[in-house]
């Protein structure tokens, strides 16, 4: 490389100054790493939080309900009083393990290409929406169909206001808030259509979006078709049967010039990829250990980029961890991790995929449907040679897709079990 | 109102690639073109919306105009794409025979394809099948190494741009409506157009008038006066995979046809940017204008990626589309007719076009030359000595140079260093260069077709806001400005709110 491309070093390199690469960072430093390199893309830090204007993020952090840019607010205050460096508008073009160890970066910005090498690295790039294409909606491709999030962020940093008569299709959480937001805009929010039978929402977000609004949720309902060949006109909806495949008897026309998608997130893996990391292909995030670490040595993931969540809450505490392990690394420590976890009966998936049993953890997961009064058991798979011996038992009134699960564990319950397995009973 | 009046030498109707390239064929020369668009950019119908493949042309019948335009087209694209700084990959073809009953349709392939003077035809066998492609199965294949890809919609801009900037006028956003014979030997056609923006009417009278119309080529064909065709449109549905699967795929891979089908069939192309498409179906319809997506054609084609692609998942799934073909044939018949390119003796100085359907793409240089001889049976053709056949842009985006060059450019313009679309790697200079771009092209799918920006797997969710910032704030654009295609189909309804002054903000 040429002496254009700038270069520079640091103990651990976070990817992305949302609230995950936020928290990391600062978890980082607070555990005595003094050289901690932010990058973020965007012109200021705070991630998709600073387009989350409405209220509701950090009842469980700090005790109070606040905006997503008061939220991204207290971080990057504990960031900037740590003095931590960072790099703004500054896009992460590829991450590689570097020929003589450690990991490099290639990131370019206004100011030119920059290299970077790094002894940690941590993974916080968030997560996309899923568009259009990858849920094969039939019909024109007129304008008006924007996803939810693209459509939050027109119109509340933008001032954009992107259409009067709006349908919504998927009631995850950016979908809710949107219908309120459009409501609150001006706009007449039609209605909301899952193709599920429950909301993957909040449930506090379907009363204080839709309810208090009288926007009508329809369940195990879909868009089969859109019509318009210049702007929207309008969609035509079904009913869908029990393999979610609508029933043609039942569809019906809906006038609209707006249709928002809110039909899941993606965590953003292309650099994690890029770099050789084991995607999970149920979360779409990378396989982790307890530390929070890859199967690349050296490169962390935390936040949406690798699982995403229901809370900003649980993002910042899953980042401080991961930030404090990465420091750990960054200055020597290996750990390894033998105990594979795995999702049994009732749940979809289970992080981290590897623990060590050398210290206590927490697993996050989510359950494959909604349920009532069960419990979530840990327990060792069992085998021939070893009996299956119960590790925890939490009893649960309710249990739903939408809302992420922790489990606390201690170390010395689990420490030399062959493995762990998950499950509703 | 008054009616503006423009005169010109020869008037080309349809900014497709056949058209486009008719105009950057004939601005070599000393004689005024014009072409008229009805859509707000060129390529807006069939020229963006099918494989970009460059046929070889061993599928047409020997003495037939389709063999020989496609042919001759085909060997005429290298140097094209090197004059006007676009990608062509030669990844050649395998036509793979099945069992025992395509055998036949093989070798008649292979002898009319040497009738027709396709070069490096040869029949092979498994083996040197698999060299050529892993995983491909059959008896027996018909290789064709003169296929190529190419970007369609950047062919047709690139030739709209080129034929700007040696002199022609490309006029977007203006449908013919109406076509006035001369009214004696040596007059002019009066030829209306009526502006899709503001319906202002503007007449351009010229003493040659092509008709590169498309799937409206029977209809400008009836404005003039000529009856004897009719275009059966016929849509082909695709979908774009996303580029995780780039290098999957080494050479394109086609079943052996069968009698009268419509089209060659459902197959995997790769494209020079490096998506994979599935597709295209063929289903005849009523609409000309109809690109809707089905869903019983998308499941049909999601299982045919399947199956050809067992790796795929539903993830890589990223867009879908549809163009449509302008048959000449009803679906009781099938098949396809030859191309017609003719010097109506009828209507002197009417150069006709109709029926251009695939190998259209890889014809388009080579009907430009037969038309540039029919125009010179009416109007005296001088070569110009400034004629300049290259566009100086480069074949590459930015992202594609090695970060030294990179480096270096975003030294000089730092507007090089921002990326604005986040999957394709986009940066602000390519979107401004877009925007800028000669034709005076306005639309997002402008935008998309000349920077990519929105094509890639997140489809537009990122880099959306990020462009309309850059063209509200750099460009003063209003949102009542911002059109995805068409006049109809505004992006934007307006501010959420005004600003109302004050003090306190």
């Amino acid at each position: 490389m040429t002496l254009a491309i700038r270069r520079l070093k640091a103990c651990v390199a976070v990817i992305g100054g949302g609230p995950a690469g936020l928290a990391a960072a600062v978890a980082a430093r607070n555990a005595g790493c003094g050289d901690v390199l932010l990058i973020e893309r965007d012109r200021i830090l705070g991630g998709i939080l600073n387009q989350c204007i409405h209220d509701g993020f950090g009842l469980h952090t700090f005790g109070e309900a606040l905006s997503g840019p008061e939220y991204a607010g207290r971080y990057i205050s504990m960031f900037r009083e740590r003095n931590i460096r960072s790099l703004e508008d500054t896009i992460v073009l590829s991450l590689a393990p570097a020929s003589e160890g450690g990991l490099e970066i290639l990131a370019s910005s206004r100011a030119g290409l920059v290299a970077i090498d790094a002894n940690a690295v941590i993974l916080a790039m968030g997560c996309r929406e899923r568009p259009r294409g990858a849920i094969s909606i039939p019909g024109d491709r007129p304008s008006g169909v924007y996803t939810a999030g693209a459509a939050q962020n027109l119109v509340n940093l933008e001032n954009i206001q992107i259409g009067k008569r709006v349908c919504i299709l998927g009631s995850g959480d950016i979908g809710l808030i949107m219908a309120r937001r459009m409501t609150l805009e001006g706009a007449s929010v039609e209605s909301v259509f899952e193709i599920l039978p429950y909301s993957s929402g909040l449930p506090r977000n379907i009363q204080q979006c839709l309810n208090d609004y009288n926007i009508p949720l329809f369940l195990s309902t879909t868009v089969t078709k859109i019509h318009g060949r210049g702007r929207l006109e309008g969609v035509s909806v079904a009913q869908v049967g029990a393999d979610r495949s609508p029933v043609p008897e039942t569809e019906r026309y809906v006038p609209c010039d707006t249709l928002l998608l809110s039909v899941g997130l993606i965590p953003e893996n292309e650099l994690s990829r890029m770099c050789g990391v084991e995607i999970d292909p149920v979360t779409s995030g990378a396989v982790v250990d307890d530390t929070f670490m890859t199967s690349v040595p050296g490169v962390f993931a935390c936040g949406n980029v690798l699982h995403v969540h229901d809370l900003v809450d649980w993002v910042s505490v899953e980042a401080a961890q991961a930030g404090a392990f990465a420091a750990a690394y960054a200055a020597g420590s290996a750990p390894e991790a033998g105990i594979p976890v795995k999702p049994g009966d009732g749940v979809r998936y289970t992080l981290p995929q590897r623990v060590s049993g050398a210290r206590d953890c927490t697993i996050s997961l989510r359950v494959g449907a909604p349920w009532r009064d069960r419990s979530i058991v840990v327990r060792t798979p069992g085998s021939a040679s070893e009996e299956r011996r119960i590790i925890k038992r939490t009893k649960m009134v309710r249990l739903h897709p939408a809302e992420m699960i922790r489990v606390d564990l201690k170390a010395a319950d689990f420490a030399g079990a062959s493995g762990l397995e998950v499950c509703v009973e | 109102m008054p009616v503006n009046d423009t005169y010109t030498d020869v008037l080309i109707i349809g900014g497709g690639v056949v058209g486009c390239a008719i105009a950057r064929e004939l601005s070599r020369y000393r004689v005024r073109v014009a072409l008229v668009e009805k859509e707000l950019d060129v390529g807006f119908g069939t020229s963006s919306r099918n494989s970009g493949v460059m046929h070889a042309g061993f599928n047409y019948k020997p003495g037939s105009l389709r063999a020989k335009v496609d042919v001759r087209g085909n060997a005429l694209m290298d140097d094209l794409c090197r004059d006007l700084g676009l990608k062509i990959k030669r990844i050649g073809k395998l036509t793979v025979a099945l069992d025992e009953a395509d055998v036949p349709t093989l070798n008649r392939l292979k002898e009319q394809g040497d009738a027709n003077g396709v070069p490096g035809l040869e029949i092979i066998p498994p083996q040197t099948m698999q060299k050529l492609q892993k995983g491909v199965e059959g008896l027996m294949a018909l290789h064709s190494p003169s296929s190529a890809i190419i970007s369609p919609y950047a062919l047709t801009i690139a030739l709209a741009e080129n034929a700007a900037a040696n002199g022609a006028t490309i006029r977007l956003g203006r449908e013919v409506t109406e076509i006035r014979r001369p009214a004696a030997p040596g007059e002019s056609f009066e030829v209306t157009t009526v502006s899709a923006e503001d319906g202002r009417k503007e007449t351009f009278r010229a003493k040659v008038v092509v008709n590169s119309a498309g799937l409206f080529s029977d209809a400008v064909c009836r404005m003039a006066g000529i009856t004897d065709y009719r275009i059966y449109p016929c849509r082909g549905e695709y979908y774009v995979l996303d580029k995780r699967l780039d290098g999957s795929l080494s050479t394109l891979v086609y079943q052996a046809p069968k009698p009268n089908a419509p089209g060659l069939g459902i197959h995997l192309t790769p494209t020079v940017d490096g998506n994979i498409i599935i597709g295209p179906s063929a289903e005849y319809i009523d609409g000309r204008e109809d690109h809707a997506c089905t869903a019983d054609v998308m499941a049909a084609l999601r299982k045919e990626g399947h199956d050809l692609l067992p790796s795929l998942r539903m993830s890589d799934f990223i867009r879908n589309f549809a163009g449509i073909r302008a048959k000449q044939t009803p679906p009781e018949v099938g098949g396809n007719l030859d191309f017609v390119i003719e010097d109506r003796k009828d209507v002197p100085g009417f150069v006709n076009l109709v029926g251009i359907e695939s190998p259209g793409l890889t014809s388009a240089p080579a009907i430009a030359e037969m038309v540039r001889d029919m125009v010179a049976a009416h109007i005296p053709l001088a070569e110009r000595d400034d004629f300049n056949p290259r566009s100086g842009r480069s074949p590459f985006f930015f992202s594609e140079l090695p970060p030294d060059v990179r480096a270096d450019m975003i030294a000089e313009n730092p507007n090089y260093g921002e990326i604005i679309c986040r999957c394709e790697q986009i940066t602000k200079q390519e979107i401004i260069d877009a925007i800028k771009n000669p034709l005076g092209a306005k639309t997002l799918i402008s935008i998309k077709y000349r920077a990519r920006a929105t094509m890639g797997r997140c489809q537009g969710g990122f880099c959306l806001p990020r462009i309309t910032r850059i063209l509200r704030d750099e460009f003063g654009w209003k949102p009542e400005n911002f059109l995805l295609r068409s006049v109809r189909s505004p992006l934007y309804a307006g501010h959420v709110r005004e600003d109302k002054g004050g003090d306190v903000r």
